[in-house]
């Protein structure tokens, strides 16, 4: 059987998924917030790679380029941010987060 | 070849502008000894004010770089608002970083990076740049949230904002690599054409939806609001102030040129969308700011229910709609921030104090920011002839003549119930027994931006020309330049 563009759209649809999933379902750990949204990212390249090759177009592989760029700032943002809030709070725990409720 | 790249790289100057600026302050507060902020400060308020000359003064009309911006007067006006909202925000700011003392270089550097950001959101004309513009601005303000480091809510603030802020921008940018697959191009031109074609536009649509779901998220409209409130109030208040003001202005004018622009085709299909969102965003807001008691908390409902009342000018779809969320956008950025300046003004003790009970009586010990204040909220309610009572007049004029009349009923009463807690901060300042006062004076650099927009606030009635008129000729050429 040959991979098809509806394969990779199956598989980035699913690692999509679980990006989401694992952001709101996971109730322990921060880090795993930021790997889940690396995983939705990383799922949206797939896709654009796959619709490029599909279409004959480099576009989207320039457009995947932009996506891990930005991908690896916002992690070391998301980071940062993160160690000023355990130097705080000490605890990177997801229900440790609120203080501000209402 | 190279006077066409030179001519090329002239109608983006102002983004040209601010990144050279911006780089040349973060080195500037590296290099200077001693205390570079004050250099810094004035610096980027001067370069952010230059940006928006060079930004009124540059060509329009032009889409250089094959396309990927499209310097329009829709953008121009945009760019204006956005510039104006900084400007005003970062002078509000300084004497709050002083006293807080977190006076540090980096955060004007940050409002003229993530100005750069908002520059290329409302030009963006591919959605490459469309997503970096996005992501240029969103994580210069996910640092700015978190500017005090050593205060916990402040850094619970930046990481709720950088983890929801990161969700939505994951939604938005699947979107958009639905629609390049589906419309064979990143180009908004490219989308129009391929939509006009009339192939199948299902998987345009369904990008077309995420995309519309991770701008929804910048604008705070419900059901993608849960951020705003904790945000607001744990952020420091001038960088809340800028949330409110600039970065708002500049999501909803991306969200009016993506759903105008490429997806004019669809309009049927997002009117229903649109529509959910702001009578959701117009109830939330109007509901959900009663029992407050943080005022912060009270402005993020505010904030939620002006999204959904600029929406319903979105959700019109048309010329005049385009017209109204302009206008809107003008108006709320004005009161907005106007409202900020006297939340900052509310210090007892050098400390800053943020409960809406602490500004009983203030009438007595503050006559004139309770005036102010009182302007304010009153032009937020929509009280003629405040300048808040045209916005919202134009866009219901507009979802009317759209046909849109469950829409406009809807905002109406949603608009008085919100007047209910606008005017009880009034009352509580009036009629209250009179709290401890505050510190006086109020601040040097708060007293000039809280007269400027109460004045404009009060006076819009009577020369409303020049905004009226731009934001026409703003929206007859984003909408021109689209429909068949």
């Amino acid at each position: 059987m040959a991979v098809g563009l509806e394969h990779y759209l199956a598989l980035a649809a699913v690692l999509f998924t679980l990006g989401i999933l694992g952001i709101f379902l996971n109730r322990k750990n921060v880090i795993i917030i930021l790997m889940s949204v690396e995983l939705m990212l990383l799922a949206v390249n797939i896709n654009l790679v796959a619709f490029s090759a599909e279409l004959g177009d480099l576009v989207g592989q320039v457009f995947a380029m932009f996506v891990l760029t930005v991908a690896a700032a916002e992690a070391a943002i998301g980071l940062a941010i993160l160690v000023v809030f355990f130097r705080n709070r000490s605890s990177i725990a997801v229900e440790d987060i609120s203080t501000m409720k209402g | 070849m190279a006077a066409f790249l030179a001519h090329e790289l002239l109608t983006i100057l102002p983004a040209l502008w601010l990144a050279v600026a911006g780089m040349a302050l973060l080195t500037a507060g590296v290099f200077i000894s001693g205390n570079a902020s004050h250099i810094v400060f004035w610096g980027a308020v001067a370069s952010l004010v230059i940006a928006g000359i060079l930004a009124i003064v540059s060509p329009v009309g032009e889409q250089p770089f094959n396309g990927l911006v499209s310097i329009d007067p829709f953008g121009r006006f945009m760019t204006v608002l956005v510039v104006a909202g900084a400007v005003l925000s970062l002078i509000m700011a300084r004497g709050f970083m002083r006293r807080e003392s977190m006076e540090r270089f980096e955060l004007p550097v940050l409002v003229v990076l993530a100005t750069l950001g908002m520059y290329l959101m409302v030009q963006a004309n591919d959605l490459m740049t469309l997503y970096v513009g996005l992501e240029m601005q969103s994580l210069a303000l996910y640092v700015c949230a978190a500017f005090q480091q050593d205060k916990l809510r402040s850094t619970e603030a930046g990481l709720k904002y950088f983890v929801l802020g990161a969700v939505a921008s994951g939604m938005l940018l699947y979107g958009c690599s639905l629609v390049y697959g589906f419309s064979g191009s990143t180009s908004f031109d490219g989308i129009v054409a391929t939509l006009a074609a009339g192939d199948d536009s299902t998987g345009i649509l369904v990008g077309a939806v995420f995309i519309a779901a991770g701008l929804a998220f910048k604008i705070s409209a419900v059901p993608f609001h849960m951020w705003t409130p904790d945000v607001y109030e744990g952020a420091p208040t001038p960088v809340t102030a800028f949330f409110s003001a600039a970065p708002k202005v500049a999501a909803m004018a991306l969200l009016v040129r993506v759903l105008i622009d490429p997806f004019a085709a669809l309009v049927d299909h997002w009117q229903q969308i649109i529509f959910l969102l702001a009578v959701g965003s117009m109830a939330l807001g109007a509901l959900g700011a009663i029992g407050q008691r943080n005022i912060k908390r009270l402005m993020a409902y505010s904030s939620i229910g002006h999204a959904g009342f600029a929406l319903v000018g979105l959700a019109a779809g048309s010329e005049a709609g385009v017209h109204g969320v302009a206008v809107y956008l003008a108006i709320y950025l004005v009161m907005g921030l106007g409202t900020w300046g006297c939340i900052l003004a509310m210090r007892r003790d050098g400390t800053m104090v943020e409960e809406i009970d602490d500004l009983a009586g203030l009438s007595r010990s503050q006559p004139a920011l309770a005036l102010a204040l009182a302007v304010f909220m009153f032009s937020m309610a929509g009280i003629p002839p405040l300048a808040g009572f045209f916005g919202k007049f134009y866009v219901f004029l507009a979802a009317i003549d759209a046909g849109l009349y469950t829409l406009t009923v809807i905002g109406v009463l949603m608009s008085v119930v919100g007047a209910f807690y606008y005017i009880r901060i009034v009352k509580l300042m009036y009629f209250d027994d009179p709290a401890d006062a505050f510190d006086r004076p109020a601040g040097r650099d708060l007293v000039p931006v809280i007269a400027v927009t109460a004045v404009v606030t009060v006076g819009f009635f009577l020369f409303p020309d020049p905004l009226l008129d731009s934001a026409r000729y703003a929206a007859a050429t984003l909408v021109a330049g689209v429909s068949p």
